[in-house]
């Protein structure tokens, strides 16, 4: 088959080849990296969207690498849910590319550092290439070794851009990061290597109808599970979390808060709720639930106690991800379809919403040279959009109509009620309360005006550092008023899902 | 097949071995060398899992390339978390910065 043809499945590897291709050139030509970088991540988009296209089109679609068939060769596979999860991806990809551009033109302007700003810069657009080469491979591949590759490969490249900025908090931070991210990938492999033992195949659809329950897969899924949990950073797996993310440069933190973490979940959850159906019990899913509602209390009241701001919306992070696992629970009612969908939700609405607000504290950060909460004073009159900003975000993290995290949480709530598990959604809505106490806590401050406060003539922030988070703010805020469209493509080439909402969205 | 066993019980010591260290120990070093030991006991169990009756010979080739790629893998990562345990007694050494500072300041004076 001709591999230009609309329906080639070849077109599924352009969003692995391109980033890492630009990743290459940024680092070997050293000379209009950010042009190369910008370049990537538009073509990345441009790629996704045609993926998304090609989905509506023609269904799922299976890749082999190399035109060798599955049992022994590679493949990748293209599906509603990680069509959505690149989409994800390469939005995001692309607001952060143009706010690092921002970032780093501002902090070349300070003279006095100006050399080790451009070597940070230097070494930021390469690894920022191999980690988004790294995320799509992970949310692509359908080879259970070679997602354990891609994990690597997210791992290495995320721990070097958080030490990035030579800080000694940051340093620790990152080698703590990379130890993590190493045991947690370790964990994963011993898993596979259990599962290969019992099984003899890695290509996960051949795997999904070999699954038989015996001690070897138990020992395999616990051991993924493990493994995949440290690096999602569920509590209380999460104390590495918010030291790395709050002391990495403001676009590192928007990469690590938004996407990384995503990708380690999808792979958990591909697992859970497609291979090893038949041997998820109850309990097990109650036990993540549980675990997932300690991480909505847990991360909100840490997020209200801090007192910078980057460290409140790292907590802030280990709170939200504690909703994508009360939606564990919920599946054993309805197919498992409607758990994708709320998953899904929350999880885009997450992305958009978090790298909003990272980049909001980034700005606040340039603007005034330190994030404590209390001398954010009259923040409102010198940077209106990022305040702006930090307000649609936080709309979408309480989880206000009309916003993604609305959505979400509204298939949360209603699914627990209809399953009788009441208790999980008095943990939704508590959540959300703490939720609005921490977003408002810093969004008082931004807006008290002092008697003696005079507006700061420090250099002005340039618009590439106030209008990516704004965009990703409204993204996150009007996500939830197009959801028809990410129900249709999660729902391309899956019966279960149409019957689950027939007459279109709630 | 007690050979297997044998290996692929070798193999789960020193990853627990390895855990028990990571663990344990605080000093940097020490910590990614029980990571290497960690993987070694993964690679390990991999390389015993490669030994089955099959219908041509009795070694399942998959094994050996999974092992081959972790072992790559593996360089890179220890050489990256090498560096950065440099770097981190490098910044978080307070005595040796303020070495640094102490031999910095009479050459300065001294111009």
């Amino acid at each position: 088959m001709n591999p230009f043809q609309l329906a080639s499945p070849t077109w599924m590897i352009s969003p692995i080849i391109l980033p890492l291709i630009a990743g290459l050139l940024c680092f070997l030509l050293n000379r209009r990296t950010f042009a190369i970088a910008l370049a990537a991540a538009v073509a990345n988009l441009l790629a996704v969207c045609f993926l998304t296209y090609q989905l509506l089109l023609f269904g799922p679609m299976r890749c082999h690498m190399g035109g060798w068939q599955p049992p022994l060769g590679i493949t990748l596979r293209s599906d509603g849910p990680a069509v959505l999860m690149l989409l994800m991806t390469a939005v995001t990809g692309l607001a952060i590319t143009v706010y690092a551009r921002g970032y780093f033109s501002h902090r070349i302007l300070n003279l006095r550092q100006a050399t080790q700003h451009q070597e940070q810069q230097r070494y930021f657009w390469p690894l920022w290439m191999l980690l988004l080469a790294g995320l799509n491979g992970l949310f692509l591949s359908n080879d259970i070794f070679n997602l354990y590759v891609t994990l690597e490969i997210i791992a290495i490249a995320a721990a070097s851009l958080a030490a990035l900025s030579g800080k000694p908090a940051s340093q620790l931070a990152s080698f703590r990061y990379l130890l993590v991210s190493l045991l947690g990938s370790l964990t994963y492999l011993l898993g596979v290597v259990f599962l290969y033992r019992s099984c003899g195949i890695l290509d996960l659809d051949i795997l999904q109808h070999h699954v038989a329950n015996g001690p070897g897969i138990r020992a395999a899924l616990a051991l993924m599970s493990i493994g995949l949990l440290l690096k999602t950073a569920l509590v209380p797996l999460h104390f590495w979390l918010p030291p790395t993310h709050a002391n990495a440069l403001a676009p590192v933190s928007v990469i690590l808060s938004g996407l990384v973490v995503k990708g380690s979940f999808y792979l958990l959850f591909r697992l859970w709720f497609e291979i090893f159906t038949q041997l998820i019990t109850p309990s097990a899913l109650n036990f993540m639930g549980t675990l997932g509602a300690v991480a909505i209390l847990w991360g909100a009241v840490q997020a209200m106690r801090q007192h910078r701001l980057k460290l409140m919306v790292a907590y802030s992070t280990v709170s939200q991800l504690g909703y994508l696992f009360i939606a564990f629970p919920l599946s054993r009612i309805d197919e498992s379809i409607q758990v994708w969908s709320i998953v899904i939700f929350m999880a885009l609405g997450h992305a958009c919403a978090k790298s909003a607000l990272f980049m909001v504290a980034g700005a606040v950060f340039l603007h005034l040279g330190h994030d404590r909460i209390k001398d954010l004073n009259g923040v409102r009159a010198s940077l209106p959009i990022p305040v702006f900003a930090y307000g649609i975000a936080g709309v979408s993290l309480m989880g206000l109509p009309p916003s993604a995290g609305f959505i979400g949480k509204w298939l949360l709530l209603t699914s627990s009620l209809t399953s009788s598990q009441w208790w999980w959604a008095l943990v939704i809505i508590t959540g959300s309360l703490l939720a609005m106490i921490y977003v408002f806590r810093v969004m008082s401050r931004f807006f008290v005006i002092p008697e003696d406060y005079s507006v700061t003539t420090s250099a002005p922030l340039s618009p590439l550092l106030e209008w990516p988070a704004l965009i990703m703010a409204l993204i996150s805020l009007f996500l939830g008023l197009a959801a028809s469209w990410p129900m249709k493509i999660l729902a391309t080439g899956n019966t279960a899902l149409t019957q689950v909402f027939p007459g279109g969205l709630p | 097949m007690i050979t297997t066993l044998l290996y692929s019980m070798t193999g789960l010591l020193l990853f627990a071995m390895g855990l028990f260290t990571l663990f344990i120990h605080s000093h940097p070093l020490r910590k990614i060398l029980a990571v290497n030991v960690m993987s070694t006991g993964v690679f390990l169990i991999m390389v015993a899992t490669a030994y089955k009756p099959m219908p041509l010979g009795n070694i399942d080739p998959v094994p050996h390339a999974m092992v081959l790629t972790g072992i790559v893998v593996s360089v890179s990562v220890t050489a990256l978390a090498l560096l950065l345990a440099c770097r981190v007694q490098e910044t978080s050494n307070l005595d040796l910065l303020e070495r640094k500072k102490q031999a910095r300041i009479p050459e300065e004076s001294r111009r």
